[in-house]
């Protein structure tokens, strides 16, 4: 079962040779003759930005998906791909951004799930305590899911495609939820792989990392390849054209915030945890005032949720003084009177909680803004009032949509978010909480709605954002907190922080911090 | 020929399943006509178009597409916001005990003011019918399909226990029924010498308030949030406990306004079965009416030919009533089919390209 090292590196030809992969969907090519071609013991980078049709490629080559045109060809003979055995039997393991694990199982009865296995539980232990030692990924068979952290979760699913034997390994994206030591541990690991032989496709929007690990990199545009090239030796920036076609400008912060007063203020605000799975919040305090932008940062799921849910009102607090905004107690308001308090929200989910999918932005403007411009009066709705308000989100924050009666589904993700940016900030909040405000959103979208929000703070509103991207968090933030298990580190200004602190934070590290601060 | 994913649900569609689901209901029952023997025109002719040939079977048409409309209408509301109350049939029976209750209560009394307190009466039991799952939902989360479909045979039988007991006619020779009400309770013909009823007046402006709760007001607006998208309404604060409450009201306090018309109308007295089932058959109005007033009035004036239709074919064709509940059914089971084509498009191409089977 085990072929050596040597032989899998031996073979000249190619691993995997795409060649014209073409896939249609409904309104959109999301592969648009695609060729790739990844050779043995080569750790190669996907690039390219939210819908260039990265996850389509890999999808297909998993056999998850069947291309409607092209050629697959797998170690020089070309072969079709029906389905994800298939791929499994030719050598191909993928490992998936969205965990595909079972939380109330232990980790052996997961691997034995995804591999099909019918020996004996005991042997399977066996195999993954082998396999986790030989590659240096740390792992107990009999721990339970639940109790694993993220980076714990994502091994279990590597541990289980190396079961396999794998000479081509997939991974999608598969640093979006680690710590930075966490993913320095993972790249070991993958050099480790490549060395022995095997063949890794790298899934990335991260230009840092491609150029750390890979040595080839194809780069897709819009469902197209836009190019190829060593990323060692190319700058981010360059990398960067590559993948978006344009320069950005960054954001600008002013150097120092003129800060006025506190707008909200969290004085040890405690949540129990409503599911086995969900984190408990544990006596969370912080102040945002007036004219500042305040990070949160912290790997996802480990009380982002719950504190979301705290602020917007959707879950309730026991304690009313536990949550002030603009000096009213608040714990115990839902969300429509804490937006009579100033108070803006934009959501993680833009799509299903910012706004209704089947509705027109006019409608979905009445979602959160219904208060704003004398929309509802004697209970009736003023459709045109709401529709004017729509017009003028649309015009002011560069929204690309049909007009106010385009269905909030129609929108690209990055329109939607400027759109839900939009609609909070015209209703002048005193406070603004935003969640992940460019997950999955295109970086022109980005910048945009990054300028939006500077501008916001400046203006004097207190903005909140919490986010798992760090360098959007150093990039807009004036200070910044790192939330763990459901407790907040105190927040420092970021100019004073750096990433390999911020990180030691996020894997819940807090102890070095209350130390540095002392000396 | 296969079936592919359209990028917008179709709006033409919207209104066009209702109509193909139609047509393939009366293929489907000349079909089943020509199979038990009978000339499918000439059967189909019987079933939809005879009875509607003079003056009193156009009466009795409207007679029935009344509550089967109310209800309806009140149902629909509900399953915009996702509160699928199945209850009406029940809520109807309740109506029908409140007002007859009332009615034989004011027994002795005359005046203008017996009639509406008497249809108050049926509106309240219905509603406060309805309020039993509402409590149940929102208390303790329990799913209001199960218990408002349960709590309907709970209430036809109090209604079967009051007419064979406490409230059963001293001059009825035993008949499980009550007196027949004062005309002071009864509901005057709205033409005259058919059993055509003033309530028939009450559909038109009941459709028309719905309506403009649903597509004006804001409350409609959370109604139809909190149905497509919960999460959506929970993130804007609005309250899905008053969805709930306020749909299974409204739903019930119609559904028992319509029980109530029945006894004060044609009935005229309380008996074992108030209704031939239009709590149930207006469920299926408001699907077949796109749970928009305007649709379930003219899917009440469809299904309540298919009452009269089974009376005509029992007649002249010797066939079981149950063909009623055939015809419903069938329509219903080709609407949910043709609903698939509001999502997808039907692609007769052959595929040539390598790609494989699903």
């Amino acid at each position: 079962m085990t072929s050596t090292p040597a032989d899998l590196s031996a073979s000249p030809t190619p691993r995997l040779a795409l060649r014209g992969i073409v896939k249609q969907y409904p309104g959109c090519r999301a592969n648009d003759g695609i060729d790739l071609v990844v050779m043995p013991g080569e750790c190669h980078a996907l690039l390219g930005e939210n819908g260039a049709g990265k996850s389509t490629l890999v999808k297909i080559v998993a056999g998850v998906l069947q291309a409607d045109e092209g050629e697959i060809l797998w170690e020089g003979a070309p072969v079709r791909i029906g389905s994800p055995a298939a791929a499994r039997t030719l050598g191909i393991g993928m490992v998936f951004q969205h965990f595909s694990l079972f939380d109330s199982m232990t980790v052996a009865e997961n691997v034995a799930l995804g591999v099909d296995w019918r020996g004996a539980m005991a042997d399977l232990s066996r195999r993954v305590a082998e396999v986790s030692a030989r590659y240096g990924l740390a792992l107990d068979p009999a721990r339970r899911v639940c109790d694993l952290s993220v980076g714990e979760r994502q091994r279990v699913e590597i541990v289980r495609s190396l079961l396999q034997d794998p000479k081509l390994l997939i991974m999608d994206e598969p640093t979006s939820v680690l710590t930075p030591q966490e993913i320095e541990s993972l790249f070991a690991v993958l050099r480790r792989l490549t060395a022995e032989g095997r063949s890794i496709l790298y899934i990335s929007h991260k230009l840092a990392e491609i150029r750390t690990l890979c040595e080839r990199a194809t780069v897709l545009r819009g469902g197209r390849v836009s190019g190829t090239c060593d990323p060692r030796e190319e700058t981010a920036a360059s990398l960067a054209r590559m993948m978006i076609g344009t320069d950005l400008a960054p954001p600008v912060r002013a150097a120092a915030p003129r800060v006025g007063e506190p707008r909200l203020v969290l004085d040890r605000l405690s949540l129990t945890s409503e599911t086995p799975f969900s984190t408990a919040l544990d006596a969370v305090s912080l102040t945002v005032s007036a004219g500042e932008i305040v990070g949160i940062a912290g790997v996802a799921g480990n009380g982002q949720a719950e504190l979301l849910s705290a602020l917007s009102g959707e879950a309730l607090v026991a304690v009313p003084e536990a949550i002030r905004i603009d000096g009213v107690a608040a714990g115990h308001l839902g969300p429509r009177r804490r937006r009579a308090l100033g108070m803006g929200f934009v959501p993680e989910e833009r799509l299903g909680r910012g706004a209704v999918p089947e509705m027109s932005l006019a409608d979905n403007v009445l979602l959160s803004a219904h208060r704003a411009a004398g929309m509802v009066r004697g209970g009736m709705i003023r459709f045109s009032r709401a529709k004017g308000f729509a017009e003028r989100v649309i015009d002011a924050f560069h929204v690309a949509a049909a007009g106010p009666r385009a269905v909030a589904r129609s929108l690209s993700g990055g329109n939607l978010q400027k759109f839900i940016v939009g609609r909070e900030i015209m209703q002048n909040p005193r406070l603004l909480v935003v969640a992940q405000p460019t997950w999955g959103v295109d970086a022109g979208s980005a910048a945009a709605i990054h300028r939006d929000l500077i501008a916001l703070a400046d203006a004097g509103t207190a903005v909140l954002v919490v986010s798992q991207d760090l360098d959007e968090l150093f990039a807009i933030c004036d200070r910044i907190a790192v939330i763990c298990q459901g407790r907040l580190s105190p927040s420092r200004p970021v100019r004073a922080a750096t990433v390999e602190e911020i990180g030691l934070l996020m894997g819940g590290v807090f102890h070095l911090e209350e130390t540095s601060h002392a000396s | 020929m296969r079936l592919e994913a359209r990028l917008e649900p179709s709006r033409a569609m919207m209104v066009a399943a209702p109509l193909l689901a139609v047509a393939a209901t009366l293929a489907a029952g000349g079909l089943l006509f020509a199979a038990l023997g009978f000339d499918p025109l000439a059967a189909l002719f019987t079933f939809f178009v005879s009875p509607l040939g003079d003056l009193t079977g156009v009466s009795e048409w409207l007679l029935k597409a009344t509550p089967l409309a109310l209800i309806a209408i009140g149902l629909a509301l509900g399953f915009r916001g996702n509160v699928w109350n199945i209850g009406a049939e029940g809520q109807l029976t309740m109506g029908a005990v409140a007002a007859g209750g009332t009615a034989l209560a004011l027994y002795e009394a005359s005046g203008f003011w017996v009639l509406p307190l008497v249809l108050t009466a049926g509106v309240l039991g219905g509603a406060a019918y309805a309020a039993l799952p509402a409590v149940l939902r929102t208390r303790f989360h329990a799913n209001e399909i199960l218990t408002s479909l349960m709590l309907n045979y709970v209430a036809i039988l109090v209604l079967a226990w009051l007419v064979h007991g406490p409230w059963r006619s001293p001059e009825g020779y035993n008949f499980p029924e009550t007196r027949m009400f004062t005309d002071a309770a009864l509901l005057p013909a709205l033409i005259e010498g058919t059993r055509l009823h003033v309530g028939a007046l009450f559909v038109p402006v009941v459709a028309l308030v719905v309506w403009a709760v649903l597509s004006r007001s804001f409350l409609g607006f959370q109604i139809k949030v909190i149905g497509l998208t919960p999460a959506a309404g929970s993130y804007a604060g609005f309250s899905p406990n008053r969805v709930i409450w306020f749909s299974l009201l409204v739903g019930g306090g119609l559904a028992g306004l319509a029980g109530a018309m029945e006894v004060c109308g044609p009935i005229g007295q309380l008996v074992p079965s108030v209704s031939p089932g239009y709590g149930y058959t207006a469920i299926i109005a408001a699907f077949l009416g796109r749970s928009h007033p305007l649709g379930i009035v003219l899917a009440a004036l469809l299904l309540a030919l298919t009452y009269l239709g089974g009376d005509a074919a029992q007649i002249a064709l010797a066939v079981p009533l149950a063909v009623i509940q055939v015809f419903q059914g069938m329509i219903l089971f080709f609407l949910l089919a043709a609903d698939v084509l509001i999502r997808y498009r039907v692609r007769f191409s052959a595929r040539v390209q390598t790609g494989g089977t699903r």
